[in-house]
């Protein structure tokens, strides 16, 4: 599904040159559930964002179902984000001014789906992480974890084949992430393949698959056989 | 991206900063509101002015001495001692024998202190004739108007104003009394009903005596103007040509006076009206131009307010075009309801305005209440062109941490 084959990011710091992504080859298939770790600074963030398509390789090529990303433009990127990836982020990124609802709505509303499907949709996804009675809330009028659900629900709702989470419980007390955590698995497991990038081991040590990166490289990568 | 839900993403961010879009809405609303109301009284006036020379009548001659011809002539005439000649009662007299004219009235007009008793009254002084009343459609309130005479007739009668009147007798009867005027003495004959301004005169504030009358008092043979009415509107034209034909040969072949025609009076009131009421819907214009700097700031300011904003919908799948029609729908959003609430104002202005001064019809000209909020509407989309590129080039890697 996901194929990278010796992927660089560079950025400039000051007068040198921070090599972000040092020819990373990677393959994630269909309903996989990986981990990645690191300390800071080691490329795991880089890397979710060349997935996610919201920033490009310097060098390597990325093949997406078949596709190799680096000749669409940014139209067919936009499009290729809404169809094929979710994207939850440590802080939330709910839109305030929105409802709920409103904010599980936007992908659709951006795909132009007509009002009476997506709410359907929307309400739907809200129902299945458990906040079904309180869509109409702002987030301000939302605790944290239920934030988290909020954007989780707007992370599938257009049918990714994966979501990529960013910290997902980064800002999140242990009960509300363990909840996080529970709804991300059980997503998983009807199919959905799900990408963590955390610090924390105990969230890493979960997942099917841990990556570990160092400097921009894969240092680990293994897979536990299912117990 | 559906168009309603464009529209509604927009609203629901100008809704999102009540006290920012307010402003903004108020800069707007005031330059289109200026516009409104500075065209509707520049209308009003013409319209008001060019109404007063609409009551002339369209079969009007006004002759005024002078050339308002200065191309040539004018300055040679000065250079070899060319005297420009007054109009005088011969003149009148003559223009008077033309077929094509019906009626002629000499004009005198100054100033002269009208006395009755102890009261003593600065006050306008016309001298006319009977025909004058017909042209200002004057009322009488008592007693009659000048009598039908021969213009060169001396006649010691007057007529006042209703102000005049008021003041001088103060409650008394007027009519048959003596008043004095400068050094001659009349008798009133006759007190103008108080209809303010009509024509050219201000009814309320004035003395009207037999023109003779007043050439005497001024001790000036000249006139003022000579208003001719002519026998056949149609003809107006020929009738112009006969008259100056007949006061050039009096005055030894130099057309050293001007006949318009009330067509050409409207036209140039029109005309610099129209300039006006051009120039002052431009000085108004400016303010939309500056309202649309305004519009350009608030927009980047509510770009990077939402950097992050930008960076999620760029990460749910927003396309850079999508981008801009949602900050350029906010700009023109905001300038097309700055705009519509400034016509609101300025037409109620108006209509504040008509319903004080009803006698001026204060009107702003359609073309200028759509180009105001017309102009409104497009300063919105261009001024709001650069912060939208701006949100869309947002590179959504670096907007997402902001």
């Amino acid at each position: 599904m996901i194929r990278l084959r010796g992927i660089c990011r560079d950025y400039p710091v000051g007068d040198q040159v921070v090599h972000a992504l040092d020819k990373v080859d990677l393959d994630i298939g269909p309903g996989e559930y990986i981990s990645i770790m690191g300390p800071s600074g080691s490329g795991k963030s880089t890397l979710l964002n060349v997935i996610g398509l919201l920033d490009r390789a310097d060098a390597g090529t990325y093949e997406l179902e078949d596709r190799n990303v680096a000749e669409l433009d940014d139209d067919e990127l936009a499009a290729l984000r809404q169809q094929q990836i979710g994207f939850i982020f440590q802080s939330f990124h709910l839109i305030s001014r929105m409802t709920a609802l409103e904010n599980v709505e936007l992908p659709m509303v951006l795909a132009g789906k007509a009002p009476k499907a997506r709410r359907e949709r929307a309400s739907e996804m809200l129902d299945k992480v458990g906040l079904g009675p309180r869509m109409s809330h702002r987030p301000d009028q939302l605790s944290g974890g239920e934030r988290q659900r909020v954007a989780i629900a707007r992370s599938i709702v257009m049918h990714p084949s994966v979501v990529l989470a960013d910290e997902p419980t980064g800002n999140l007390d242990t009960k509300s992430g363990a909840e996080i955590v529970a709804i991300l698995e059980a997503l998983n497991a009807q199919g959905l393949a799900v990408l963590i990038v955390t610090h924390d081991p105990n969230l890493g040590g979960r997942a099917k698959r841990s990556i570990g990166m160092v400097d921009g490289r894969i240092a680990i990568d293994e897979r536990r056989s299912p117990t | 991206m559906r168009i309603p839900d464009v529209l509604r993403l927009s609203g629901q961010a100008i809704r999102r900063y009540p006290l920012r879009s307010s402003m903004l809405l108020l800069a707007i609303s005031i330059g289109v509101a200026s516009v409104i109301a500075l065209t509707a009284v520049a209308e009003g006036a013409r319209r008001y002015i060019t109404g007063q020379f609409a009551e002339l009548g369209t079969n009007m001659l006004v002759m005024l001495p002078g050339r308002s011809d200065t191309s040539g002539g004018g300055l040679v005439g000065m250079l070899i001692g060319e005297t420009e000649r007054d109009l005088t009662l011969d003149d009148a007299i003559a223009i008077d024998q033309s077929p094509y004219v019906e009626r002629v009235t000499p004009i005198v007009i100054g100033t002269g202190a009208a006395s009755y008793r102890s009261r003593v009254r600065d006050t306008t002084v016309i001298g006319a004739n009977a025909v004058f009343q017909d042209i200002q459609s004057w009322q009488l309130a008592a007693g009659r108007f000048l009598p039908q005479t021969d213009l060169d007739t001396l006649n010691p009668v007057c007529v006042l104003g209703s102000v005049v009147a008021g003041e001088l007798f103060a409650g008394n009867e007027p009519i048959g009394e003596w008043i004095r005027i400068g050094d001659t003495r009349c008798r009133v004959i006759g007190v103008l009903a108080g209809a303010g301004q009509t024509g050219l005169f201000d009814s309320n504030e004035l003395v009207v005596v037999p023109v003779a009358n007043a050439q005497q008092l001024f001790n000036s043979p000249s006139l003022y103007r000579i208003l001719i009415e002519t026998t056949d509107p149609s003809r107006i034209e020929a009738a112009r040509r006969n008259v100056i034909d007949i006061v050039r040969r009096r005055h030894q072949g130099y057309e050293d006076f001007t006949v318009i025609t009330q067509d050409a009076i409207l036209t140039t009131f029109n005309d610099i009206f129209g300039v006006v009421t051009a120039a002052l819907a431009g000085i108004a214009g400016i303010s939309l131009i500056v309202a649309g700097i305004l519009i350009m700031n608030v927009m980047l300011v509510a770009v990077s307010q939402r950097t992050s904003e930008v960076g999620l919908l760029k990460a749910l799948g927003a396309t850079r075009r999508q981008i801009l029609a949602l900050f350029l729908a906010e700009a023109s959003g905001l300038s097309l309801l700055g705009g519509l609430i400034g016509y609101a104002v300025g037409q109620t202005a108006a209509f504040a305005a008509r319903v004080s001064y009803p006698i001026i019809d204060f009107h702003a000209p359609y073309w200028a209440a759509a180009a105001g909020v017309g102009v409104a509407v497009a300063s919105g989309l261009v001024f709001g062109i650069l912060p939208a590129r701006r949100a869309a080039m947002l590179d959504p890697v670096e907007a997402l941490t902001k």
